[in-house]
């Protein structure tokens, strides 16, 4: 479920309000509030489409979790998704990565 | 700023509401509703495509990613690629229809390349195009959908049709959950691409879809087919959202002494996983892939990988608790019944497409994964979007028709007490989610079952139309209702096991049972059995 939305980071665009699909988020006169934790369905999205790496969305899809955001950010975890798809300026050559076709026929 | 003329026109915008007048309505912006939307403004159509969510983000595509059936046009390559299901689909399958979505797949995904789609190129510089990342494929519809003139209304959940005098279908309404207000699209024809009905168990990006599309057209008069072959279980970390079977066929499966269950495998042993996970704890281990194995994992599914580096967990060396997350339609067959090749269903007007038409025709009784269904979304939508074009040039001008809205359950008030959507969808979890109930079916448990999900459906089309905030949830309660009552109808009309739909009381597949089974009907369920084509003509010739 999302857990993180990182004040210092964020600089409230609301692109995270528009694309999360079961509409989690509301927006505010600042940066956006977790309104409908429960209705997250841990697609991990939402901080695909943070251009800032100001969210964190914990694997844990039925329970909440307690989480050090100081911590998660000294790991480099905010933003990893979307430096593995090749979302970010430096991981661009990762786009078209896509080894599936080695793997299928397995 | 000038309008492209082939926009959808925006009637008025008085307050609580806003008002389109278009020629094609697309419902559900995933690959299918995308593809659909795209053809129908290719032929001509002023579209309007209104999605529950994002379109972009919003359905099993675009968080998940799929492989695709493309394969090359050698004969002997779709002879091969034909084949190879036909026995895991109970011989369901139409071959006629399997070359036709073959070499739709293979047109639609060359135009993706010709996009700009990033496809890989292997070792020898040839391009593969049978995989495609979720996120990615699903941001460039979105673009391609807005540069054909399409009007794109998100986070705008469909509520019910609209019909004319005689039948045929209007348009539709619904809700635009951000802005507060609702929408209503006039159309002269609308595609059905809703998804399939997951009945929100949180497989990967999957909550979206509730089957409201099923229930928006059975409230119409809509068939259905196949719905028996709706229960699909994927395997995912016990604790995570992440359903992605494919790299399990490289797992070990261990019980909670670390003792490897005999048989339990991914493909053709995840039935043996499913009742060992109603002993106790399984837990898997990818330790069956190499190091250059694991590196192309790596690059090819990020998203696999998610749960495992934020809980630490190394897959390749340490074992995990897994989980079977019920997949419904989504990766089941079933869904609305297609008429003809334009992909039209029974009532006049309206087209279905993706998982919300049925895949018999190419899947048989079995879908899963296997890249047949995001085949079936794109040459679907394709024929969707431009059948839905021609209906509406052929109806011509629709000025000042009188349409009803078809909706039932949730939007009317009778009895005084509002319709729990939250609580109502528990219920129905508790009926559709159990192995015992759906994976392994038996005809006593499936009777039980749905005497429980009759009277609930009972209690349901009594109940008052709950407020704004909450209408949603019971729309979306109504549909898995309805869905879960429709699955297991069929379930019990067919007396055998064949393709994923496996009967403990009749263990085995019964050529008595060689056809298909439609079903629909609201306060009444009903089932009745529809022959195979290719045996209708044999009739026919005798
Ligand atoms: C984890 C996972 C992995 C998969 N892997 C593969 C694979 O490798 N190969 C393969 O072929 N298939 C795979 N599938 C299946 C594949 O994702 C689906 O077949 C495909 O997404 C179907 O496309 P669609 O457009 O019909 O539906 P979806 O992509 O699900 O889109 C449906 C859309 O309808 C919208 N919607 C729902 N209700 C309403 C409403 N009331 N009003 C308006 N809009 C609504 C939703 O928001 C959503 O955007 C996988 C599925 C999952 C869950
Ligand atoms: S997308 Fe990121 S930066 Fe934008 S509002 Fe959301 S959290 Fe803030
Ligand atoms: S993970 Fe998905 S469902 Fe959850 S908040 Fe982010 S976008 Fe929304």
């Amino acid at each position: 479920m999302i857990e993180v939305i990182d004040a210092e980071r964020c600089t409230a665009c609301d692109i995270c309000v528009n694309v999360c699909p079961t509409n989690v988020f509301d927006k505010t006169d600042g940066i956006p509030r977790i309104a409908r934790q429960g209705d997250c369905q841990t697609c991990f999205l939402c901080e695909l489409y943070c251009p800032e790496d100001a969210l964190f969305v914990s694997p844990f899809a039925d329970t909440p979790q307690q989480l050090d955001v100081v911590a998660l950010k000294e790991a480099e975890v905010l933003g990893s998704y979307r430096r593995a798809v090749g979302w970010t300026d430096e991981s661009r050559h990762l786009r078209d990565a896509d080894r599936s076709y080695r793997l299928f026929g397995h | 700023m000038t309008i492209p003329s082939s926009r959808a026109e925006r009637l008025s915008s008085s307050a609580g509401s806003v008002v389109f007048d278009a020629d094609v309505l697309v419902l559900g912006g995933g690959p299918a509703g995308t593809w659909a939307a795209i053809s129908a403004a290719e032929h001509g159509a002023r579209v309007v495509l209104a999605d529950k969510g994002f379109c972009g983000t919003s359905g099993a595509t675009a968080a998940a990613g799929t492989g695709v059936w493309y394969v090359d046009p050698a004969p002997e390559r779709r002879e091969a690629a034909m084949a190879s299901r036909e026995k895991l689909g109970g011989h369901l399958q139409d071959r006629r229809w399997m070359a036709r979505v073959l070499d739709r797949t293979y047109a639609q995904s060359n135009q993706l390349a010709d996009w700009g789609y990033p496809y890989p190129v292997d070792e020898d510089g040839k391009p593969q195009r049978n995989s495609l990342q979720g996120p990615e494929y699903m941001r460039l519809m979105r673009k391609r959908t807005k540069q054909a003139g399409v009007t794109i209304l998100d986070h705008s959940p469909a509520l019910e049709l609209l019909v004319d005098g005689s039948g045929v279908v209007a348009g539709a309404t619904g809700l635009r959950r951000q802005k507060g207000d609702r929408w209503t699209v006039n159309a002269k024809a609308v595609v059905i691409a809703t998804g399939g009905c997951a009945f929100l168990s949180k497989t990967l990006g999957s909550n979206v879809l509730t089957g409201d599309g099923y229930l928006l057209a059975a409230e119409a008069g809509a068939e259905f087919t196949s719905m028996e072959f709706s229960n699909a279980y994927a395997i995912s970390p016990a604790f995570g959202s992440v359903t992605k079977t494919l790299f399990y066929s490289w797992a070990s499966f261990t019980d909670e002494q670390g003792s490897v269950i005999p048989g339990a495998s991914s493909k053709g042993g995840r039935s043996v996983i499913a009742r060992a996970l109603r002993k106790g704890a399984v837990y898997a281990q990818l330790d069956e892939a190499d190091a250059e194995t694991q590196k192309h994992m790596r690059v090819s599914q990020p998203n696999f990988f998610l749960p495992f580096d934020r809980t630490g967990i190394d897959p390749f060396t340490q074992r995990f608790p897994i989980t079977l997350r019920l997949e419904g339609t989504v990766r089941g067959t079933g869904g609305l019944r297609i008429l003809d090749d334009s992909c039209a269903t029974t009532v006049p007007g309206l087209y279905a497409a993706g998982d919300a038409a049925t895949r018999e025709l190419i899947c048989g009784g079995f879908t899963g994964g296997g890249s047949h269904n995001a085949a079936w979304a794109m040459s679907s939508g394709y024929w969707a979007g431009q059948g839905a074009a021609e209906f509406a040039q052929q109806l011509g001008v629709t000025v000042g028709r009188q349409v009803f809205r078809r909706g039932t359950v949730g939007l009317r008030s009778r009895s005084g007490r509002p319709l729990q959507g939250g609580a109502l969808a528990q219920s129905i979890q508790g009926e559709v989610f159990p192995y015992e109930l759906n994976y392994f079916r038996e005809a006593g448990r499936l009777g039980q079952s749905l005497s429980r999900l009759d009277a609930l459906w009972s209690d349901a089309s009594v109940a008052d139309a709950p407020g704004e905030q909450e209408l949603l949830r019971a729309r979306e309660a109504a549909a898995m209702l309805a869905t879960a009552r429709w699955m297991y109808r069929s379930a019990l009309a067919r007396q055998e096991s064949r393709g994923m739909h496996r009967r403990d009381d009749y263990p085995e597949q019964d050529d008595r049972y060689l056809h298909y089974v439609t079903t629909g009907g609201l306060d009444e369920v009903w089932t009745s059995a529809r022959p195979l084509p290719s045996l209708q003509y044999a009739e026919a010739a005798e």
